[in-house]
C-alpha cells in the first residue's frame, strides 16, 4: 500500500515496528514503531507519557516527510 | 548408522500455549521435547533422524526483540550441536515467517549447521531470507501442513545426510536465484522451440530466463512546508469504528474503508476499535490512537505544527491479505488522496 500510494505521487512515511520488512517491501521513508500491537502507544506508561512518546513519532514522521531522500531511509534520530 | 539429531523452531500457537494473547510469549528451550508439528516430522523420519528438542518464541516478542532472542537461540543450538535445524513451516504467517527465516538463517550463516524452513510465497519472510536458507513453498495456512512436511521432511533428510540439493523446481523449494550448470536432456534450439509452439497455440509453458522482478518506487519530492500540509492517516492494522461497519475481514481482507473523522478529536474505545485478527486487540481496542494517531495530529493541527489533518482516514486489515489486494487498496486510496489535495501520508502497520 505504501508503494502505491506513493506511485499515485505523494510522499508517504510507513510507521511500523518491524522495520525490514518495510525495508524489503520497498517503503521508502520509514519511521520505527514501539510494539506490532500498540505501534504509537505503551500501555504500561501513563496517558501523559504515552501522548508524548507517540507525539515524539508523529514528529518524526512529519520530519522524514519533509526530508528529500533518493532511496529507502530508515529514521530513527 | 547414527540418526540425524535436528533441533525445531515454533511458535506459541503451534505449541498450543495460545493465540495472539501469548504473542508475547518468551522464547523457551525444551530440550527432548517433540511438539506440534514436530511429531508430524518424526513420523516421516522414520529411523533416520529424530527431533532432539524444541524451541518456542511467541511471534511478537521475537519480532519486537529480534537480535537479543536470535542470540539466545543461537546459543543453545549450539550448546545442542543438532545436524540440522528446523523452523516452522510458518504458511502466510508474517511474524512467524520472519521469526522462522531469521533463525533458520541465523543457524546457518553463525553455526555452519544447515536449516531449513517452510512458509507461503507472499509471506514477507520469504523475501527477506530466501536467498540466504532453503524455504519450502507451502500452502498460506495450516491446513496445508500435512503437504507442507511432506515436501520438507525429505529435504531436511537431504541436508542432514549432506547430500546434493537439486533445483528449486524438484525439490519444492523457493527459488534462491543460483543458477547452477548442467547437462538438459534436449538442445537449446529444440526447448526453444517447443516453448515457442507451445506459446503460439496457447499452451503453458515455462521460461529458462525469468526477468527479476525490480518493484520499487521512487521516492517523492518532500513536503515543502508541513506547516501548510494537508496530512492524511493510513492504516493496515485495521482500525474501524466500532462496530466494523463495512464488515472488513479480520484476516486475508477484500476491501479498505474510508471513515470521516471531522470534528473527531481522538479515538476513544467507544467510538473505535480494530478489525484486524492478527495480533492481540487489548491495546487498540482501549485506545485506537495507539495505531492511528489521530489525537496527537490534531494537536499538532490546532498549534499549526501541521496545515491540516485530512478528515478522512483510510484503514485495512494487513493480515494475510494478497499482495495484489494490498496493491489495488492503495492504488485506489492513493487516487483519492491526490483528488482531495492531500500532500503526504502517514501509513502506520502493526
Amino acid at each position: 500500500m505504501v508503494k502505491e500510494i506513493e506511485r499515485t505521487g505523494l510522499p508517504v512515511v510507513h510507521i511500523c515496528t518491524v522495520t525490514p520488512i518495510s525495508l524489503t517491501v520497498g517503503a521508502n521513508r520509514i519511521v520505527p514503531a514501539i510494539a506490532i500491537p500498540h505501534p504509537l502507544g505503551d500501555p504500561a506508561a501513563s496517558h501523559e507519557e504515552e501522548e508524548r512518546l507517540r507525539r515524539s513519532i508523529v514528529e518524526k514522521a512529519l520530519k522524514a516527510l519533509s526530508t528529500e531522500v533518493d532511496g529507502q531511509v530508515v529514521f530513527t534520530g | 548408522m547414527k540418526k540425524i539429531t535436528v533441533l525445531h523452531y515454533i511458535n506459541q500457537f503451534f505449541a498450543q500455549i495460545g493465540g495472539e494473547e501469548q504473542a508475547d510469549h518468551p522464547v523457551e528451550f525444551f530440550e527432548g521435547e517433540v511438539k506440534g508439528p514436530g511429531l508430524a516430522f518424526m513420523q516421516l523420519f522414520g529411523d533416520e533422524a529424530e527431533i532432539v528438542g524444541t524451541i518456542v518464541c511467541g511471534d511478537s516478542y521475537f519480532n519486537e526483540r529480534h537480535d537479543e532472542t536470535l542470540d539466545a537461540i543461537i546459543e543453545f543450538v549450539d550448546r545442542i550441536h543438532p545436524d540440522l535445524v528446523i523452523a516452522g513451516p510458518a504458511f502466510n504467517a508474517g511474524r512467524y515467517g520472519v521469526a522462522c527465516g531469521a533463525v533458520a538463517a541465523g543457524v546457518q550463516e553463525r553455526l555452519g549447521i544447515p536449516a531449513l524452513t517452510g512458509m507461503y510465497v507472499e509471506n514477507p519472510g520469504v523475501d527477506l531470507y530466501k536467498d540466504k536458507v532453503l524455504i519450502v513453498s507451502t500452502k498460506n495456512s495450516a491446513a496445508g501442513m500435512r503437504a507442507a512436511v511432506k515436501l520438507m521432511a525429505p529435504l531436511a533428510l537431504k541436508l542432514g545426510r549432506g547430500d546434493a540439493i537439486g533445483a528449486s523446481c524438484e525439490e519444492g523449494y523457493i527459488s534462491q536465484g543460483v543458477r547452477v550448470n548442467f547437462f538438459e536432456k534436449q538442445r537449446g534450439s529444440k526447448r526453444a522451440v517447443d516453448m515457442l509452439l507451445a506459446k503460439l497455440s496457447g499452451k503453458p509453458f515455462t521460461t529458462e530466463y525469468p526477468m527479476p522482478d525490480f518493484d520499487r518506487v521512487d521516492p517523492q519530492p518532500a513536503v515543502k512546508d508541513v506547516s501548510k500540509a494537508t496530512i492524511a492517516l493510513v492504516t493496515s492494522g485495521g482500525i474501524v469504528p466500532k462496530g466494523n461497519p463495512d464488515f472488513i475481514e479480520s484476516s486475508s481482507a477484500s476491501h479498505f474503508g474510508e471513515y470521516d473523522i471531522t470534528g473527531v478529536d481522538e479515538l476513544t474505545s467507544e467510538g473505535y476499535e480494530t478489525a484486524h485478527g492478527g495480533y492481540d486487540p487489548t491495546y487498540a481496542n482501549q485506545d485506537a490512537d495507539r495505531v492511528l494517531p489521530v489525537d496527537v495530529l490534531r494537536q499538532m493541527e490546532r498549534e499549526g505544527v501541521i496545515g491540516k489533518l485530512h478528515n478522512k482516514f483510510y484503514t485495512t486489515v494487513g493480515n494475510g491479505t494478497a499482495v495484489a489486494s494490498a496493491k489495488a487498496f492503495g492504488a485506489e486510496i492513493g487516487k483519492r488522496l491526490v483528488g482531495d489535495g492531500v500532500d503526504a501520508v502517514i501509513l502506520t502497520s502493526t
